[in-house]
């Protein structure tokens, strides 16, 4: 009898992910021209970015900058006019059919005729993984992020931050190596935004994935982040790769935002900023 | 919730005065006979009517609760109501005296309506089955008590018994206009209406060269669509469920496309994300979220179908049919047996409509007009 076959989605350790730290994404002289109705309007000029496995990237500007499109593009769920992408070693289409990355979007975008269970388990159904499989990863995900108990509610029964639990647990349902979150925290209130922060980077340190994060906010960035990629309004360009991992621990707690290390990072992010703007008027 | 139906009951408690009008009936002659104008002393069981409604009105206050007060004032209106029937069946015409009588009770229903709507079950229902069967009888009371020709509008019980003589072609005409034209002209048209719904949103040319035919063929009247459709089809069953056909295709085909257009973006993006083809995306997204849609096509086109199916029978069908049937008896004056199969038709079409709504509410349970927290 043939051993049986490994899940689909379990990662197959292969000898080039042994060494490290092997480069996840991996984006060159990327351009994207967006055809509108008067005239051309560039979102991403000349990027180019290398994430390598365990890193925590925030890419943070102000709105508009292009970082959502940045993030679509490595997602394939936006084309680039120019430049090289590479995922895994893949292009962005092979990835998303390989289910290389699990996306999290601004809003929970739950389905409302799913309960809580039936939305985690959504991607793996897709996968065809067997239905008793299914039901044991959603729960050991919703414990993960402390919904255990609220498998048999409806999406519109929680409150919002409940809802984008869910969400992180569905992208992380079928175990991808690449997170991409974008502004998943934007549209809750502070003091839920700081408790799903801690639990983030909590996470991050278990499992030990690849995380792509859009955000608005410095303290969030400088919280969450290995490195900050700073960006300048349109057209979309880096201005700043900030390394965090030096002067930061990476088990960080809330408290860490009083240390001067992290004022001083955060204020190399601001300054980039305000640069990117003055550079656009 | 209780606090506030217990208030509403403690407001209700004083009565409005209307339905002491009928103190006055007793001054007015109860009924004429062959021999004269008849006063309340000569018709025994008019007057015990009569002081048993009012003996009612006097004992209320009486009554432990409010489901009892209805209870008992209910039976005061029972009375009432009794009375004309029971005068009817005898051969006498209501007199003014009865008519004041049967006024004050009526007012008195409303009454006991007010005070079953605040009550919680079974009760509750109570109420508009009461309604109902109130309107019937006013209907029957008045119909035969001011002599209303059977031609214009026959008193219910007439259609009743038309119900009973006629209960084999009613049920042969059922047979053939619903559950054989009915059934496979909606199922036929409701799918196709799908089907090509589904197929036009794969191709989008197809949806911008049918929508303005479908704006054309529902302006088209049944009249007009079905003496064209007896002569293509026959005079069964096929020209009807072309009929229909015609007239529930786009209606369905234009929810379903609405509908399918109703996933958000971000939806589409995360079944993208997961690699997921057009089908699984058709499948897990797309057309749960068109079924609230669908169900709005299905409802209307359940309706439309009976009509169709109706109106198309008006212009040839082998002599059987709701449609025939009431063309044939309305041209040998047989107006009870017409009166019988619109009551077919119109509980047919409720029923219908109903087990439709019904169903969604199961369905769509999530959507936010039926979702409960």
């Amino acid at each position: 009898m043939p051993a049986a076959q490994p899940a689909p989605l379990a990662a197959v350790p292969t000898a080039a992910e042994a060494e490290s730290p092997r480069t996840i994404v991996d984006i060159r002289r990327l351009n994207l021209i967006y055809q509108t109705a008067d005239q051309p309007v560039t979102a991403l000029s000349d990027v180019s970015l290398s994430i390598a496995k365990g890193d925590f990237i925030s890419l943070i500007g102000p709105s508009g900058c292009g970082k959502t499109t940045l993030m679509r593009v490595i997602a394939d769920l936006e084309q680039p006019s120019s430049g090289d992408v590479l995922v895994n070693g893949m292009t962005p289409e092979q990835a998303r059919l390989k289910r290389a990355y699990g996306y999290v979007f601004q809003a929970p975008a739950l389905y409302p005729w799913r309960n809580v269970e039936r939305n985690v388990t959504l991607p793996l159904e897709i996968m065809g993984m067997p239905a008793a499989e299914r039901r044991t990863r959603a729960g050991e995900q919703l414990e993960r992020v402390g919904l255990a108990g609220f498998e048999r509610k409806f999406p519109w029964q929680l409150s919002g931050g409940m809802q984008q639990r869910v969400s992180i647990a569905r992208a992380l349902a079928f175990d991808p190596d690449l997170l991409l979150m974008d502004e998943p925290f934007g549209a809750l209130d502070e003091i839920t935004r700081d408790h799903l922060n801690v639990n983030l980077t909590r996470l991050w340190l278990r499992t030990r994935k690849t995380c792509v994060f859009v955000t608005h906010s410095i303290a969030e960035a400088v919280f969450l982040s290995t490195r900050i990629v700073v960006m300048s309004p349109r057209p979309g360009r880096i201005l700043d790769v900030i390394d965090c991992a030096r002067d930061l621990p990476r088990e960080r707690t809330l408290g860490i935002r009083e240390s001067p290390e992290f004022q001083r990072i955060a204020h190399r992010v601001r300054e980039g900023l305000m640069e990117g703007h003055s550079y656009d008027d | 919730m209780n606090q506030e139906t217990t208030m509403a009951r403690q407001m209700l408690r004083p009565m409005a005065p209307w339905p002491l009008v009928m103190l006055v009936a007793p001054v007015l002659p109860v009924a004429t006979g062959g021999g004269g104008a008849l006063a309340w002393t000569q018709s025994p069981v008019a007057l015990a009517g009569l002081l048993l409604t009012l003996a009612a009105i006097l004992l209320r206050r009486a009554a432990p609760s409010a489901l009892a007060e209805a209870g008992l004032l209910l039976a005061g209106v029972a009375a009432a109501y009794a009375v004309p029937l029971l005068l009817l069946g005898r051969g006498l015409v209501p007199g003014a005296g009865l008519w004041v009588y049967l006024a004050g009770a009526t007012l008195l229903l409303g009454r006991v309506l007010r005070l079953l709507a605040d009550a919680d079950g079974a009760a509750r229902l109570a109420g508009p089955a009461l309604f109902g069967l109130a309107l019937v009888l006013l209907w029957e009371i008045l119909t035969r008590g001011l002599g209303v020709p059977a031609i214009l509008l026959p008193p219910p019980g007439a259609i009743l018994a038309a119900f009973a003589t006629h209960a084999a072609e009613l049920w042969d005409d059922f047979g053939q206009t619903v559950l054989t034209s009915v059934v496979r002209g909606y199922l036929m048209g409701c799918g196709a209406g799908f089907a090509v719904a589904i197929l036009a949103d794969r191709v989008p040319f197809l949806a911008r060269g049918l929508l303005p035919l479908g704006n054309l063929a529902s302006a088209i009247p049944v009249v007009g669509i079905a003496p064209i459709m007896v002569m293509w089809f026959g005079f069964d069953w096929q020209s009807k469920a072309a009929v229909i056909v015609v007239m529930t295709f786009f209606p369905m085909m234009i929810n379903t496309l609405a509908g399918l257009r109703g996933a958000e973006r971000i939806q589409l993006d995360l079944m993208r994300s997961y690699g997921a083809g057009y089908w699984r995306t058709l499948l897990l997204l797309r057309l749960p979220c068109a079924l609230p849609f669908l169900f709005n096509g299905l409802k209307i086109n359940s309706t439309l179908a009976l009509i169709g199916a109706i109106v198309a029978e008006f212009f040839g069908t082998p002599v059987v049919g709701m449609g025939f049937r009431i063309s044939t008896e309305v041209a040998r004056m047989n107006l009870d047996v017409v009166w019988a199969t619109i009551a077919v038709a119109a509980l047919t079409g409720s029923a219908l409509y109903g087990a439709l709504a019904l169903a969604e509410r199961r369905v769509t349970a999530w959507h936010p007009s039926f979702r409960k927290r």
